[in-house]
């Protein structure tokens, strides 16, 4: 096992790289297409239903099929690296519109109502009060998104670009169980550590949180 | 002064909840809506600081109207207290306090300070300035919530069912420091509450609202009580009303009589200082019976006959400021007192009073 990590540290080194890209640039673009259109489901209140079902539907897609159809759709090459970025971005927003709009949606109307009374405009208010008190719900996603992107990501080895994925497929060709060790090893290790980078984050930022369970 | 211009507001769907309301709240008093549920108090409310925009009519404070001003603006000159507080839960107590004064860009440093000599003003300890409201009791937020609403200094404030949500002891506690702290401010206060008990204590005018939004009385608390506009009112203020409205007259003028008229065989136990302790009658034996109340000269006549009704002896003691026996009042005496001011009273202003009111 050593051996082989030392034989292959460079193409271990750029599978995981890749990786994270595949599945982090995904997260980003989701929590920036997300927030806007969640926020719209709220404050449209006619457009919740619509948007939670048809972000449902799309989450529904298997990502193989997602992965292959895509290049079709956008114009991609089928061995383009966006396509996995497309798709995944796809599932991000899937999952975390649906987050943005019950956090905010959770967030007490006597709060948000007293914050109007108090004299806070809209915009101000919405970055102020609403969004603040809607993020312990809207990290919860989030974590959710990331670790299943993280896994979702070594899919796409199968149509050749997948990070780690393809130390399975290599493994699997081979008939050679290290790369396949080392490949789930290094993703389960990246989701944990990202999940806690997302704990770690709630923690610093809503401290009022485990306040308010404590008593 | 804010003032109500025949206002009248329709949801959509038809639900009439203000209908052609004329009202004037006077300048640093506490106007009360009182009404029960659903009778367009809190819509009432709502429309003075524009978070509900009236139908029709229009709405003035100090003569200007709001319709035509910036909301927000207009509500930051505006304190806002509602039942549970409403406080920000990922704020600490000062900055929920400072809220106003963050928003109209006070300094940081100076809103805070402000806010923790705020604290004081309403009574929570300092060392609680860097909590959050979810550590605090629901009395302890909800004079949070008042010192918010003070924190800019504004010359109104909505008070919406703002001690409704607390047990009634400490109810009972916010009433009294509210009292207090508006004799020092003097606020234009709007108060919507659905106890009645509470509008007349807090209230120096009192809107009774009806069901669907049509005022039954405007007046002070002691006129509902004695002089109650119709059957509804009647109803609403309650059937002893007559006991209540005692609470308006002064105690100081009852005709208590020297400690030297006691009947035989009664007397007051004193302590080493003259403070008085226990009844003591030839009927109880050698036991002494406990005062049960006494009053002072600065109370009311409701609580004095109350102590003279709970007396063992039929008599309502009345002390000095350090608790020495002053003097002795039955309630027959009371009665009767009363019987002869109020026809007094009567007479001047043209019988308004109703036989039974008299007769309380």
């Amino acid at each position: 096992m050593i051996e082989y990590i030392g034989n292959n540290f460079d193409l271990i080194l750029t599978a995981f790289g890749q990786h994270i890209a595949l599945a982090l640039i995904p997260v980003l673009i989701g929590v920036v297409v997300a927030l806007p259109l969640g926020y719209l489901a709220v404050r449209r209140d006619w457009l919740y239903q619509p948007i939670v079902t048809i972000t449902g539907v799309l989450y529904s897609i298997p990502s193989l099929a997602l992965f292959v159809v895509l290049p079709v759709i956008i114009g991609t090459k089928v061995l383009s690296p966006l396509n996995i970025i497309v798709a995944l971005a796809i599932y991000t927003v899937a999952l975390l519109v649906r987050s943005v709009a019950d956090a905010l949606r959770s967030v007490d109307r006597t709060v948000t109502q007293a914050a109007t009374a108090m004299g806070y405009r809209p915009v101000k208010r919405l970055f102020g009060v609403d969004l603040p008190i809607a993020l312990p719900v809207m990290l919860a996603g989030l974590r959710v998104a990331t670790v299943s992107n993280i896994s979702l990501v070594s899919v796409g080895a199968i149509i050749g670009v997948g990070g780690l994925g393809s130390l399975f497929t290599r493994g699997l060709q081979l008939r050679f169980a290290e790369p396949i060790i080392v490949g789930i090893v290094l993703s389960v290790l990246l989701a944990a550590v990202c999940d806690s980078l997302i704990v770690l984050a709630q923690r610093y930022f809503t401290p009022w949180v485990r306040v308010g369970a404590r008593t | 002064m804010i003032t109500f211009e025949a206002v009248s507001k329709v949801f959509p769907g038809g639900t009439t909840a203000v209908a052609d309301l004329d009202l004037e709240l006077p300048t640093g008093k506490i106007t009360c809506f009182v009404g029960p549920s659903g009778c367009g108090k809190t819509t009432s409310l709502r429309m003075i600081n524009r978070m509900i925009e009236p139908s029709s009519g229009r709405i003035l404070v100090n003569g200007e109207p709001i319709a035509t001003q910036d909301a927000a603006e207009l509500r930051r000159r505006m304190g806002y207290v509602i039942q549970h507080a409403g406080l920000f839960p990922h704020r600490t107590i000062v900055d929920n306090i400072a809220t106003v004064p963050f928003l109209v860009g006070t300094g940081k440093k100076q809103a805070r300070a402000r806010a923790v000599e705020l604290m004081e003003r309403v009574g929570l300890p300092e060392n609680l300035a860097k909590r959050y409201p979810a550590q605090l009791s629901g009395g302890q937020q909800q004079r949070v919530g008042v010192a918010r609403a003070l924190a800019a200094d504004p010359p109104v404030m909505l008070m919406d069912e703002p001690f409704s949500a607390v047990d009634p002891i400490v109810r009972a506690q916010l009433q009294q420091e509210f009292l207090r702290l508006q004799s020092d401010l003097g606020k234009t206060i709007a108060f919507v509450t659905h106890d009645i008990d509470e509008a007349i204590k807090l209230g120096d005018m009192v809107a009774v609202f009806r069901q669907g939004g049509h005022i039954a009385q405007f007046g002070t608390p002691q006129e509902l009580l004695e002089d109650p506009a119709d059957d509804f009112v009647t109803d609403f203020v309650g059937r002893d009303r007559g006991f209540r409205s005692l609470s308006f007259d002064p105690a100081k003028d009852l005709p208590v009589r020297p400690m030297s008229s006691l009947p035989d065989g009664i007397s007051v136990e004193v302590d080493d200082d003259g403070r008085a302790l226990a009844w003591s009658s030839a009927a109880f034996g050698s036991r002494t019976r406990p005062l049960g109340g006494t009053f002072r000269a600065t109370d009311t006549l409701r609580q004095a006959t109350d102590v003279a009704i709970s007396s063992p002896v039929g008599l309502a003691l009345e002390v000095d400021e350090t608790g020495r026996p002053v003097g002795v009042i039955s309630h027959a005496e009371i009665a009767e007192h009363l019987a002869s001011t109020r026809s007094a009273a009567s007479a001047d202003t043209g019988s308004r009073l109703a036989p039974e009111d008299v007769s309380t």
